[in-house]
């Protein structure tokens, strides 16, 4: 019989910077992450931080035209780390955007929460970010899934 | 999406998933049926709603600044305890009511 178990694994992904991706880039990193046996919450918690980090690429990053998202997902154990990355404009100020509801675009609409949602929903959350070079933000979270409980 | 309307209050049933994408098409189809039909209240039942992200709290914000400006109300229905988590999160349960059903929602 195999035994089922996880050492490490990789993946990377990348699209356009096109809002209609947002919904593929969160079932990839899914899909990806039940390798985990992760519970249906902590699979919801990674699609939503997920979205979150895409959306931002795409509304932000590439604010002025389309670029490449870059998303890669890392398995090492019990752990999945997913980075986020575009090549855009970058962020001035990281610390006023990861204020909850601060956004610098209230006119679409934009609640603020991308950054909270993303820290709440993973385990540990870092940005990068260098103006006019992009953004790379990256996001950890332990998988408490049954087998590994085991 | 479906829609229905009970006396000034339209009810908007969304399915599927609300993210950045979604939203910004549907905002424009909401605003459309509010203004149109001179309403004052939106319910929002997130009942079939199967994903939400921050863009859905934009989209519902967005909803509830519009209809103050006539003197409307903003409310939910919502039962999945993953959408009530970010909703939560949100601090929208403070100016929006959130009701577990329908019917209780229409009644206010």
């Amino acid at each position: 019989m195999v035994e089922k178990s996880i050492d490490k694994n990789y993946m990377k992904l990348e699209f356009l910077s096109k809002s209609s991706n947002e919904s593929f880039a969160r079932v990839v990193v899914a899909a990806f992450a039940s390798q985990l046996d992760p519970t249906i919450e902590e699979i919801s918690d990674i699609k939503t931080a997920v979205s979150e980090a895409v959306t931002n690429a795409i509304i932000h990053g590439y604010e002025y035209g389309e670029g490449i998202v870059v998303v890669e997902a890392k398995l090492d154990g019990n752990k999945i780390e997913i980075t986020v990355e575009d090549f855009g404009k970058g962020i001035e100020d990281i610390q006023k955007a990861m204020e909850p509801f601060y956004t610098s675009k209230p006119n679409l609409e934009r609640s603020g929460m991308g950054f909270t949602v993303m820290e709440t929903f993973m385990d540990e959350l870092i940005v990068e970010s260098e103006v006019n070079k992009g953004t790379k933000v990256k996001m950890t979270k332990i998988i408490n899934s049954q087998s590994n409980k085991e | 999406m479906s829609y229905d309307m009970v006396g000034s209050q339209l009810i908007v049933k969304l399915s599927g998933e609300l993210d950045h994408h979604t939203s910004e098409s549907l905002r424009n189809k909401i605003d459309q049926h509010y203004s149109a039909h001179n309403l004052s209240n939106i319910i929002f039942d997130l009942t079939d709603l199967k994903f939400m992200d921050s863009s859905g709290i934009g989209l519902i914000m967005g909803r509830y600044k519009m209809c103050k400006e006539r003197n409307g109300s903003v409310s939910i229905v919502s039962t999945s305890p993953y959408i009530n988590r970010i909703l939560k999160m949100s601090g929208i349960y403070k100016i929006i009511k959130v009701f577990s059903t329908l019917d209780d929602a229409i009644k206010g």
